[in-house]
This record gives structure tokens, C-alpha cells and sequence, in this order.
């Protein structure tokens, strides 16, 4: 066999975002042997791309607020299908891990009082989302960084993990290489955490960048990890919808939580039309009571624009199909009649900014046009709640890409802080794992990188004519089209066949160039990652029979509380790699927890 | 830091583009304007400074010549003889002194410009080339920025602004007294009287929205919350200091043309009631 | 409304590289990112650019188009005037690796001396208390995408190798200042920042300014401010006396 690189570690971190950092953070200070590893450059992870802020229950602002109300809220809005053991720990433990933030040098917007400030966001009772402007992910990952940095863990950057490797059952560590020079990479590690994010590249318009291929989902799945409900796709109510080249690009939650309302073509307040029976009693129904709540949150209800993201991505995408959009496809969200323009200058700058640089939209004057957009992906790795292992010893999995927390839908603002959360708990149930192995440490089969090496460099010679990019299109096309915000069974159908047609083209593809950073090679090696995790969401879909949160469907469109409100959908991989499908009870709450969620506003 | 990140670095090339720059726009404009100008006003400096005669007329002074500092200072005022009244004599070089007082005065505006934050970017970039505009390359082999001597005297700018503070109150002074005639009697109103109010005025708004004025009214301050009338006239600067660049190229150009204007009337070539 | 467009690309690495043309269809809306991508999905699948948001977030698409350091996907293709070709180069201050993608390892380096932020004896541990007035100015710069344009823009190490050893560069004087003005900071890097990190090789010639696309104004609220207060620990006679006095630092 050649001669790879080869490091040597305790615990592997994959991904550099909010997980990523927080849990190598918590490895390192645990006493393992850490290093990162992650597609881009230190700092670009697509956590920059949060805007709206961090969900906490610090009660700085409403001092009524407290992990009980965030546990309630984060479990109604992802439609009770939440692990209920990850919510409780995530409302527990937020305010701790964002105070943790300012103190490695974190600057949160301020109250009156000089502490952290909140905003609201849909979903949350209380104003509870810690935030800088509407640049918060930014704030974190940077902060997560330069803690990283001075803690002296070691960052691979540019490298792309392809496989991970196994001793038997255990993890013995990870194949990767580097984007730059093409050579491969072996890592040495008992204990890998899985915080790669999410998958939505394989969807047409979606506020995710390249890097959201799904790699993590797809590494367990191939080593043996166990996949849940990974039919529920978050669909962000408002992505920008003009200039194309930016179709999909994300438009914060804030804008609404600041005092932006939805209007169609016809001017009306629309969300006052789609108020579900669940949320009836924590909802405004007239406009007055609506806009009297953001400054008395204890006599009026909230806004219907606050709605839970599912809701509203589905009431826009009505209104558009029943003809009352805006001019490029979207609906109008409104915050130039609302609020002054100093006002909305400082409290969303780069949404100013966005618009100003992008679209030419001036929004302190004019409305902005929105559509939905994919966003987040709910399903992800199983793992145990408190360590957050999967079903493979060494294999940890936190962040997007870890499944449960977040159930059907996840309310903004909870993303940021399941990162923190979860990341550390990761990062130190790893490293204790490690430490646990002593001498006994998992020993990487020269076999399997010899595969893995084979399988990465096949495009290269594969004598086919495919072009990456074309198979990339088509994917996200049929994504898009036949698994996007409605689902039908045909079409399903239909995509699971155009994805079965693309794995099968995938083995003709061609690209072009050496090994030296070039992309399209990488697009190569990620779309294994897509197709596998496209498939396992077509599937999943098809096999829901019922709507919930991020999963619509026309053919069933009511939510059945009896069957498959106590059901996840596992995916897993069979022997000889199909993707097996089964049904698995969902964990039932303690009673002192169930009767919080029955607790009246 | 471990090795992954930060790979000691061996030497390896830039991307050969050859081209200096590729900026297609008028890159040169900017400073070529700002080097025209900078050395007309050098120029006509040298030139009023060393002339040494013409700069009064009673009530108005040369802003070059502001304080009167020789014995004979009136003197310069033809025709007249009520000089003392008018403008602030400072007697500090008897009728010995032959050469320009102005050169002592001018020392100050000077090292105050030359020292500016903002002339530094303008003659750097104009004269000196370092560099001529951004992403153009300089013809430079060696730099060592204001690392040495003499360009690290440039952090000494803060005095040279407490002194053009002074400067300010005379010529504040001089545009005051310029309400009055030339025996004396206030209630005057000529166009050298709104030349010399304007002066002083854009005078104050560039030494107001200094850099150096920004740092030690608030600046310097870690705690904000601690000082809030410091923090308000922080806030004042600050919104100043954004348009330090306007202030600094009106009040050059308005200060020779006040000094023009006194020259003109004190020379005769211009008169009547009006001046 | 299509268009054809021609690009002029950088292609090579360290051995040598020269520009290529390519033309491709572009649209009414779109950035010159965009358009990089037209040109990778169909004329040429292994030339390398480095992005990720596409929506001037993360600071991925830094490369010189005619001649400017920028983002390319805030780069507007209608700001341009059609019928010339888009010259786009990589960043030149770095070394390259491929096409558009530069080695910036330069910068990580420089992140790695910075001092981390330290907590005072007064409040040593979150939750702090901090007054909005008070954290304003770092947040400017905390609002730092690490493009690297302004690195990459500053001529102390563009035309001047030989300086990197000794010069931090714009985005790291920011963050100097960053740490200084932060209310709950107890570490003094005024005579570090100017002794050991080259704050005196800046000549505010403000070109860092002029490209950030954050519109931080790097020279003016920090590499300035940076300038005053060393001043006051190391130039200023009366501040040096005062301080030895045990004066206040007002």
C-alpha cells in the first residue's frame, strides 16, 4: 500500500461550524487530542449564514421566561415528535453555553440594564433570542474560532472527509484529502464527531451553500449509523426570490419578529387566513391585538406572521398558487410602513445590505419579495440524548446533522443554541470515550483505505461522459420539484426513480483536470453523499403517511396524532448498501414533562 | 498552534500576472487632482509668504501674517495708521527682524497639515507614490511606513493640533474685530469680513474634526457609559470627522484665497466701500 | 434578458499561468460569481474558485476583477459595461495555489499572536454586565467577514514581501482595536500592536477601507484610533508623565 499522511488523534471533529468548534472546544479541554476538520476555510461553515440569534432562556428581558416555556415551545413547534430528552437538556443548558460565548469575547446586543438583549422570533412565548443585529451566526462562529485558535487545536482546513474508517464496529478513524494538492489523509481516532450540517445543496432554491451535501448523514449511514425522520425538511417562509442568481438566499426571521407582516398582491395581511387549531389560543386574530403584542406581550397575542416556520411557508405557498403573488413568484414582506428606516437600519443591517447590494431594494421604502426556500433538514444521525452517540461506538454526531431535537420543525433561534448544546456535550463524551479505550485503540484496516482511495479516484478514470455538474442540476431539479414543500405519493415515486437513474449515471462520471484543487472532482466525491441522502429523505416522505411540520403531504393532508405522532421513521443501510427503511416507537415524555406541553398560554 | 493550520510556509510565488495593475478605470485621476492642487497652494504659499508686504488692510489681516509679530506690522497697512487697534500685536521681534514673520507663524498650520491623517494619505499617495492608488503597484523597493525617522515624528500630531487651536482663537479674533471700521467703530460689514468669518470658520470645522481631536475628547475612553458628556462630544467629532477630508481641502483653498483677497485690497488693485 | 459575456480568467498555479477567455450566456441580476460558475459547469469543470454563501457573508469569493480587489458575489454584472470582457485574477498579495484560489495561510498565521480576549478582575465571569455605548465600536469590527480584500489590498505587504514577518495587516489591527475598546477587557496590546505587529508600517493610505465590503471603516475607527492611543503610551510626554504619576487614563 502507498504511503498516506497520517495524524493521530483522540477525537476527530468533522466540520468546523457552531457543533463543530464547540464540541472540539470541549474535547480539547477534557484533555483529548483534537483536531477539526472541514471542507472550507476556518470560519466560513455556513453558520455565518444565521442571522436572527441564539435561543436562550436567560429571562433578561421577560423575566417570566424559563427553560419550562422554552422546553413547551421548541416541543409544540416541532409538533411533539421531538426527543423529548434532547429538548429538555437544550432549554436547560442554552443560557449557560451563551454566557460561555461572551465570555471568550462575544459582543451580544445589550439591554437597558447592560445585559445580553432578546428578540423575539416565531414559535417563542418570550423575547428570547440572544443576537448581534441580524449577524449573530456570525458573531458565534467567530468567537468559537479564535477560542479554537487559542486553545491551540489543530484545524485541517480545505480537507474533505470521504469515508470513515472501522475496526470491526468500532470507529478506528477517517479517510480524507486535501482539496488542494488532491494527496489523501489518513486520520488515526477512536472517537469521530459528525457536525458537517446539513443537506440542502440538493434542492433548487435553498439558502444552503455547496458545502450541504449531506456528507455527514451519509459517513454514518455507510458506517452504520441509524438515520431518523429525515422526510422533515424545514422550508425558511422567506427566502429572497429576485435576482435569480440569488433565488432562495435566506431573509431573517427578524424582519417579522421586528414588526414585518406578510401582504399579498391584493395588500391583505394573508396569515390572519391561516391560523391552525393548534396555535388558535396563542394567536392574534385581528390586526389591532397583533400589533399591540410587541409591546405588551402579557394582554395581547402574537402576530400570525410568528406563526412556526412550517405554517408559514405553507400559507406563502398557497397564497402564490391561488394567483395573489408578486411579481417575481413570491408574496411581499413589509417593514418599510411598519417601522422608521433608522430603526430598521440598526436593528437589520445586513438585510439592508442585502437587499441595497443584490437586489437594488431599498427595504426602509419599499416591501421586499419573498418565497420559501430550503433550509434545514429536522432528520439527521440517532443519538443518544445525553452523549449524543450514534449506534456505532466512537461515532458522535451533533448540530444539523444529528436528528431528534427538533422533531417535525424547528423554531428559529434554536438552531444556534442546539449547536452549543450539543456540540460540547459531543466534544466530551467523545473525548471520555477515548480516554475510556486506553491502550485498546481501534487500528484502521489498510483494506479499507486502499477502497476508499479506489472509490475517490474513480471518476478519473471511469471512461464514462457524465458531468458532475449536470447530475448535480438534475437532482436538485427533481428535489425541488417532487420531494419540495407538497408531497404526493406519484411523485415520489418518480423521485426515487430519477435518483436511482442518477446514482446509476454517477458511475460514468468524467472530470476533468488532476487532483490539485479542483472542484469538479470534489462535486464528484459529494454527490455519493447526495444521492444516498436524497433517497433516504424520498424514502422517509413516502412512508409518512400523514402532514407534520416540515413534511406536507397533498394525499394526506392531516396530522394523525394516534399512529404517526408516536413514530419515527429509521433509515439505515442494509448489507450490500440499499437503504432499509423500518418504523421505531418515539420516546414518551416523564409526566412533570407532558404536562408542560399541555400548559395553556 | 500545531503544524495542520499554520504550515511553516515555504516560499512559494504569487500568481505571475504580470501587469502592474489591472484597474481599467481613471485610477490616476484622484491623486493627480490631489497633487495639482496640494503644490499650487505651495506654490502660491511660498511665493505671499516671502513677498512679506500686502497682507493688511486695516481691518483685515492675512491669515499668514496672523498674530502681527514684528514692531512694524502696521506699517505693512499703507495709509494707515490705527493698525494696533485692530489686530492682535504680539511685538515679539523688534524692527530688526527683516525677514517674513510669516514663515514663524506658518510653521504651526503647517506641521499641523503635514502630520494630518488625512494629508498623509493624500501626499503619500500623490507625491510619494506609496501607493499612488489602491492595487496599483508602488515603485517603492524598500517600505518601512512611519516606523522611522523622520515619519514617526508624525504621532507628535496632537500638538501641532492644541497649537492650531490657537491659531483658531486669533483668527477667530481677526474675523471679529473685522466687524469694525478701520478707525475703529464697530457695525462694519465688507466682503473681507465674510472672507475672514469663513475662514476662521472652516478652520475650526477642520481642526474640530481632526483625528487626534476625536481621540482626546472621548476616544481614549474605554468606559463610554462612564463619561456622557465626553461620549456626547464624541459623538459630535465623530460625525465631523467624517467629513474631515472636505474640511481639510476647503480650509486650504480658503485660507489662500482669504490671503489673496486682503493682498488685493491692501495692494489697491481692488477698492470702494465694499471690500 | 440573456447576454453573452466573456470572461478573462486567471488559469495556472505556481509554475506560471496567463488569462483565458471564455464566454458564456449570462443574465439581467446576476453577480460575476455566477457567471464563474456558468464557465465551471460548462467550459471548464476543474478550474478552481473558492465560495460558499454567495451573498457576501462569509467572505469565500475574494479575487480582483478589473484590477479591484472584491467579492465576486456582490460583484453586479449590470455595473459593468457589456460588450468589454470581466478581467477576473486571484488575490495577489498571497501566494497560488490554482486558478482563483489563493494560499491566505498568511492571515491564520497573524490570527494565531493575536492576545485573546481576557476578562478584568472587576467582572471575571459572564454574564457581564456592558453598557450598549460601550461595545458599539467593537462590534464595528466584529462585523469583520475575513475576506482578506483588505489584506490583500495593503500595499506594505502587496508590494512589499519582505513585510510580512513584521505587519498584521488591516484586519488584525481591527481586531487589536477590538480587544482594546472592549469594556470588559483587562490586557493592554497598545505597545504589542506597535512594536511587534507592524501598526507603524500603515500609512493610512485607507485602501483597506475602500474595499471592505462590510464597510468597516477600518482606517478611520480603528487603525486611527489604534495610531492615538499608542501615541498616548509611547509618544505623548504629558500622557507618559501623568501615567507615571498614576494618573487616571481619561
Amino acid at each position: 500500500m502507498p504511503e498516506y499522511e497520517r495524524h493521530t488523534y483522540d477525537v476527530v471533529v468533522i466540520g468546523a461550524g457552531g457543533s463543530g468548534l464547540r464540541a472540539a472546544i470541549a474535547a480539547h479541554e477534557a484533555g483529548a487530542r483534537t483536531a477539526v476538520v472541514c471542507k472550507s476555510l476556518l470560519g466560513k461553515a455556513h453558520t455565518v449564514m444565521a442571522e436572527g440569534g441564539i435561543a436562550a432562556a436567560m429571562g433578561n428581558l421577560w423575566p417570566d421566561d424559563n427553560w419550562k416555556v422554552h422546553f413547551r415551545d421548541t416541543m409544540r413547534g416541532g409538533k411533539l415528535l421531538n426527543n423529548w430528552r434532547m429538548a429538555e437538556l437544550h432549554a436547560k443548558e442554552a443560557p449557560e453555553r451563551v454566557w460561555e460565548l461572551e465570555q471568550w469575547g462575544a459582543l451580544f446586543d445589550r439591554t437597558k440594564d447592560g445585559l445580553i438583549s432578546q428578540r423575539d422570533f416565531g414559535g417563542h412565548r418570550y423575547a428570547r433570542l440572544a443576537h448581534v443585529g441580524d449577524r449573530t451566526g456570525l458573531e458565534m462562529i467567530r468567537t468559537l474560532q479564535q477560542r479554537t485558535v487559542q486553545l491551540g487545536v489543530d484545524v485541517y482546513m480545505e480537507c474533505t472527509v470521504t469515508d470513515l474508517m472501522r475496526d470491526g464496529d468500532r470507529i478506528a478513524g477517517a479517510l480524507g484529502y486535501w482539496r488542494e494538492s488532491g494527496r489523501f489523509v489518513v486520520f488515526e481516532t477512536p472517537a469521530v464527531v459528525l457536525a458537517t450540517g446539513g443537506i440542502g445543496k440538493s434542492w433548487k432554491v435553498t439558502s444552503n451553500s455547496w458545502e450541504y451535501t449531506g456528507d455527514g448523514h451519509a459517513l454514518a449511514l455507510r458506517a452504520g449509523a441509524t438515520l431518523l425522520n429525515m422526510e422533515f425538511i424545514q422550508f425558511h417562509p422567506t427566502g429572497m426570490v429576485w435576482p435569480p442568481s440569488v433565488r432562495g438566499l435566506l431573509v431573517t426571521e427578524s424582519v417579522r419578529g421586528d414588526g414585518g407582516v406578510l401582504r399579498n398582491s391584493e395588500g391583505r395581511r394573508f396569515m390572519f387566513d391561516y391560523i391552525p387549531e393548534f396555535f388558535k389560543a396563542e394567536t392574534a386574530d385581528t390586526e389591532e391585538e397583533a400589533d399591540r403584542w410587541y409591546d405588551d406581550k402579557k394582554n395581547n397575542r402574537r402576530p400570525p406572521e410568528l406563526l412556526p416556520r412550517d405554517e408559514v411557508a405553507r400559507a406563502i405557498n398557497s397564497e402564490i398558487k391561488a394567483g395573489r403573488g408578486s411579481p417575481h413568484g413570491g408574496v411581499f414582506l413589509d417593514i418599510a410602513s411598519r417601522r422608521s428606516p433608522e430603526y430598521i437600519e440598526k436593528r437589520l443591517p445586513s438585510m439592508y445590505h442585502q437587499f441595497m447590494e443584490l437586489a437594488e431594494v431599498d427595504i426602509t421604502r419599499e416591501p421586499m419579495e419573498i418565497g420559501p426556500t430550503c433550509h434545514y433538514v429536522m432528520g439527521g444521525v440517532e443519538v443518544d440524548p445525553d452523549s449524543a452517540a450514534s449506534r456505532v461506538p466512537g461515532l458522535y454526531a451533533a448540530g444539523e446533522v444529528a436528528g431528534g431535537m427538533h422533531g417535525a420543525n424547528r423554531l428559529g433561534g434554536n438552531s444556534l443554541s442546539d449547536l452549543l448544546v450539543f456540540g460540547r456535550r459531543a466534544g466530551e463524551h467523545a473525548a471520555a470515550y477515548a480516554s475510556e479505550i486506553g491502550g485498546g485503540r481501534p487500528v484502521v484496516p489498510d483494506e479499507d483505505v486502499t477502497v476508499g482511495v479506489r472509490t475517490a479516484l474513480a471518476p478519473f478514470d471511469s471512461g464514462g461522459a457524465e458531468n458532475p455538474y449536470r447530475i448535480q442540476q438534475e437532482l436538485q431539479d427533481a428535489m425541488q420539484d417532487l420531494v419540495g414543500i407538497i408531497r404526493r405519493e406519484q411523485e415520489m415515486q418518480l423521485a426515487l426513480k430519477t435518483i436511482h437513474d442518477l446514482q446509476e449515471r454517477s458511475k460514468a462520471l468524467a472530470v476533468e483536470g488532476n487532483r490539485q484543487y479542483n472542484p469538479g472532482w470534489n462535486l464528484a466525491l459529494d454527490l455519493r453523499n447526495m444521492l444516498l441522502v436524497a433517497e433516504a429523505v424520498a424514502l422517509a416522505a413516502m412512508e409518512r403517511k400523514e402532514s407534520r411540520g416540515g413534511h406536507t403531504r397533498d394525499d394526506f393532508p392531516m396530522t394523525d396524532y394516534d399512529f404517526w405522532g408516536k413514530r419515527n421513521v429509521v433509515i439505515e443501510l442494509a448489507g450490500g448498501g440499499a437503504v432499509h427503511l423500518r418504523l421505531q416507537d418515539l420516546p414518551e415524555p416523564p409526566p412533570e414533562l407532558a404536562a408542560l406541553l399541555e400548559e395553556p398560554h | 498552534m500545531a503544524a495542520p493550520t499554520t504550515p511553516a510556509p515555504p516560499e512559494r510565488p504569487r500568481a505571475d500576472i504580470g501587469t502592474k495593475t489591472l484597474r481599467t478605470d481613471a485610477w490616476w485621476r484622484a491623486p493627480a487632482i490631489s497633487a495639482f492642487v496640494l503644490t499650487a497652494f505651495v506654490v502660491y504659499a511660498t511665493i505671499a509668504v516671502f513677498y512679506n508686504k500686502d497682507y493688511y488692510y486695516a481691518p483685515y489681516i492675512s491669515p499668514f501674517y496672523s498674530p502681527c509679530l514684528v514692531a512694524g506690522c502696521h506699517l505693512a497697512a499703507q495709509g494707515y495708521t490705527h493698525a494696533r487697534v485692530n489686530v492682535p500685536h504680539l511685538t515679539v521681534l523688534g524692527y530688526w527682524w527683516s525677514i517674513s514673520p510669516a514663515i514663524l507663524i506658518l510653521i504651526f498650520p503647517l506641521g499641523y497639515r503635514l502630520t494630518c491623517y488625512y494629508y498623509r494619505r493624500t501626499y503619500y499617495r500623490s507625491y510619494w507614490l506609496s501607493p499612488p492608488a489602491c492595487a496599483v503597484a508602488e515603485p517603492h523597493k524598500r517600505y518601512t511606513g512611519e516606523t522611522r525617522f523622520p515619519l514617526i515624528l508624525q504621532n507628535v500630531h496632537r500638538y501641532f493640533f492644541y497649537a492650531g487651536l490657537v491659531l483658531n482663537a486669533i483668527l477667530t479674533y481677526d474675523a471679529v474685530v473685522a466687524f469694525r471700521t478701520h478707525t475703529g467703530q464697530w457695525g462694519h460689514f465688507g466682503v473681507g469680513t465674510a472672507v475672514l468669518l469663513i475662514n476662521a470658520t472652516l478652520l475650526w470645522l477642520y481642526s474640530l474634526s481632526c483625528h487626534s481631536c476625536r481621540h482626546i475628547v472621548g476616544g481614549r475612553l474605554k468606559h463610554f457609559s462612564r463619561h456622557p458628556i465626553r461620549f456626547k462630544m464624541w459623538g459630535v467629532v465623530s460625525k465631523l470627522n467624517t467629513r474631515h477630508m472636505q474640511f481639510a481641502w476647503s480650509s486650504l483653498i480658503w485660507v489662500a484665497l482669504t490671503d489673496l483677497y486682503v493682498r488685493l485690497v491692501a495692494s489697491g488693485t481692488i477698492h470702494g466701500a465694499w471690500v | 434578458m440573456a447576454y453573452d459575456l466573456t470572461l478573462r480568467i486567471w488559469r495556472g498555479d505556481a509554475s506560471g499561468g496567463g488569462l483565458v477567455d471564455y464566454t458564456v450566456e449570462a443574465e439581467d441580476g446576476e453577480v460575476v460569481l455566477d457567471a464563474v460558475h456558468h464557465v465551471q459547469a460548462q467550459l471548464a469543470g476543474d478550474m478552481a474558485v473558492r465560495w460558499n454563501c454567495k451573498a457576501g457573508k462569509c467572505g469565500s469569493c475574494s479575487a480582483e476583477v478589473n484590477g479591484r480587489p472584491r467579492l465576486m458575489c456582490l460583484a453586479r454584472l449590470s455595473t459593468f459595461s457589456r460588450g468589454e470582457p470581466i478581467t477576473i485574477t486571484p488575490l495577489r498579495t498571497f501566494p497560488v495555489i490554482r486558478d482563483l484560489v489563493t494560499d491566505v495561510s498568511f492571515n491564520y498565521r497573524k490570527a494565531e499572536m493575536v492576545p485573546a480576549f481576557t476578562p478584568t478582575a472587576e467582572q471575571p465571569t459572564a454574564p457581564f454586565r456592558m453598557a450598549q455605548v460601550d461595545v458599539e465600536r467593537s462590534q464595528e469590527f466584529r462585523k469583520c467577514i475575513e475576506c482578506w480584500l483588505c489584506q490583500d489590498t495593503c500595499h506594505v505587504i502587496r508590494d512589499h514581501d519582505d513585510n510580512k514577518e513584521a505587519f498584521s495587516g488591516p484586519r488584525f489591527f481591527i481586531r487589536y482595536a477590538e480587544l482594546d475598546m472592549h469594556p470588559n477587557d483587562a490586557l493592554d496590546r497598545k505597545k504589542l500592536v506597535q512594536e511587534d505587529r507592524g501598526l507603524g508600517l500603515c500609512n493610512i493610505t485607507k485602501c483597506c477601507t475602500e474595499v471592505c465590503p462590510e464597510k468597516i471603516k477600518i482606517t478611520d475607527n480603528g487603525i486611527i484610533p489604534m495610531k492615538e492611543r499608542v501615541v498616548d503610551v509611547k509618544y505623548d510626554p504629558v500622557r507618559l508623565f501623568r501615567r507615571r504619576r498614576g494618573g487616571d487614563d481619561v
